[in-house]
């Protein structure tokens, strides 16, 4: 499979090439990203709401077991469950869950517009396919998936919050005192520059499989799969690479 | 006109066409037929520049189609219109939305007059008042014939027509015969039609080729295959022992 990798990142390649090019017609693409906005943004949102108050919750209840009988002081808490939402869980988390559910129904859509022909029809009537279906989703998911992230955070927060304080782990105070300490904006930034990529690998990677699929069903179904397994290999790559870059002095 | 010259297609070691040198004439409904792996569809995809000939040059009217750069194919293929074999309308649209989506796209006009258009070319289709329709909730032929109302939404000069009477009954495909030959005689269209229906052959082809392993065996009218001595031709449109013998009692030959 590797040595297939410089045919399918080339294809990929000329694939955004030609999909970020002037539309045809401006309020036709303005309708289509609004409709997927829609799709991935209210048709996530209890699915990234859920997950994330149970990272919040699991990530307090976890740290409050490993700190309990050290010598760190308990508003520490807080303070590790804001950090780990805003830096790393939030933004990963939800990307992954958004590769698994946004990005295999891109895939599928696509890639089953491409075997009943619709793309065809599109390419006769004169459209350029590759921008009219690819450019609208990948924008709706650059505006929209942030937005689920900066939610996410919050909602992990608060699962954190209601795990540990409410129970009574956890004062209310230290909670709170944790979560204002130490603060630093950048991390928020770095929260945003992560949603940013992750979001457009999520739809590119996506959008490719659905544009270049077979025919026939088993070959769709692979293309889904694959774009959830190489979306998430390529979100974890593309973590990793980001905490290096914005992380070194 | 659509012309062909010296067209060669090759799928890995399989060489598909092996120099395919057609005419389809402007205001005529030109069919081309043959058995299923022929190459027709490879021939009809090339037509319109869905897949690139290995060799050969495609010519639209005085236009050589196979040099044009994607901003000229996009030009030209406005005036290009395309029936699909399965229809391929769009599942999430209404009927309405369906055929003014090209106009919708291409086409500054006013939404009066959109529904203007959508309306006639229903109307020419013989399905008035189904604008609201998805195509799901529509027959096989009926998403046939709206098919064709959004390829000729922009009143094509070239309408294609991949296999149109595909998993349709004997009458209906008889109605979307019909109905492709009026197209072509009201707007003066280059018709060309890709099928193995006999019925279509018999009733509706004004210049037909056949295909035969990737090579053009005969080309012709449909009132000439009665008497043609082409033995291909005739073992592919009397195929069965039924025809034979109907042919060999109605025209002693």
């Amino acid at each position: 499979m590797l040595w297939r990798l410089p045919y399918h990142f080339g294809r990929y390649l000329m694939m955004l090439w030609q999909a970020f090019s002037v539309p045809e017609n401006y309020r036709m693409y303005w309708k289509e990203t609004v409709r997927q906005m829609y799709d991935i943004g209210i048709g996530s949102l209890v699915i990234v709401a859920l997950i994330s108050i149970f990272i919040g919750a699991v990530s307090g209840l976890q740290f409050i077991y490993q700190l309990d009988g050290q010598l760190i002081p308990m508003y520490y808490i807080g303070y590790i469950v804001r950090d780990l939402a805003i830096i790393e869980l939030s933004p990963t988390f939800t990307n992954l869950v958004l590769a698994g559910k946004v990005g295999s129904n891109m895939t599928s859509e696509i890639g089953g517009m491409r075997q009943k022909e619709h793309i065809d029809a599109m390419e006769i009537m004169g459209l350029n396919t590759a921008a009219y279906l690819v450019l609208p989703r990948t924008v709706a998911a650059l505006v929209v998936i942030p937005m689920l992230v900066a939610v996410s955070a919050i909602l992990a927060i608060l699962g954190g919050y209601a795990a540990t304080v409410l129970p009574g782990e956890l004062s209310h105070t230290d909670y709170v005192r944790g979560l204002l300490t130490f603060y630093n904006p950048y991390n928020v930034r770095m929260m945003f520059i992560k949603s940013y990529v992750f979001a457009f690998i999520m739809t590119t990677v996506s959008c490719y499989q659905g544009y270049y699929v077979k025919s026939g069903s088993v070959n769709l179904g692979k293309a889904s799969t694959q774009a959830v397994v190489y979306s998430n290999i390529l979100i974890l790559l593309a973590d990793y690479l980001l905490v290096v870059l914005l992380t070194s002095d | 006109m659509v012309r062909t010259e010296d067209i060669h297609k090759t799928f890995g070691d399989t060489e598909v066409l092996k120099g395919i040198s057609l005419t389809f004439e402007k205001g005529k409904t030109n069919l081309i037929i043959g058995r299923s792996g022929a190459g027709k569809t490879v021939l009809l995809k090339i037509l319109v520049g869905l897949i690139a000939p290995t060799s050969g040059t495609v010519w639209y009217d005085d236009i050589n189609f196979t040099q044009l750069d994607k901003k000229s194919l996009r030009e030209i293929r406005m005036n290009i219109g395309m029936l699909f074999q399965g229809s391929a309308l769009f599942d999430s649209m209404t009927v309405e939305e369906n055929i003014r989506f090209p106009m919708d796209m291409f086409k500054k006009m006013t939404p009066g007059e959109k529904l203007k258009r959508v309306n006639y070319c229903l109307e020419v289709v013989g399905l008035e008042g189904i604008n609201d329709k998805y195509p799901s909730e529509i027959s096989g032929g009926m998403q046939k014939r709206v098919g064709i109302a959004r390829a000729i939404v922009l009143d094509p000069e070239y309408l294609f027509c991949d296999e149109p009477n595909s998993g349709l009954d004997p009458k209906t495909s008889l109605v979307i015969d019909e109905l492709l030959l009026n197209i072509t005689r009201l707007n003066n269209t280059t018709t060309i039609i890709n099928t193995h229906d006999m019925n279509s052959v018999m009733g509706i082809g004004e210049n037909i080729a056949l295909l035969h392993q990737g090579r053009v065996a005969w080309q012709g009218h449909n009132n000439e295959i009665i008497h043609s001595d082409n033995e291909l031709l005739q073992s592919f449109i009397f195929a069965s022992p039924f025809l034979k013998e109907l042919k060999k009692k109605a025209y002693g030959v």
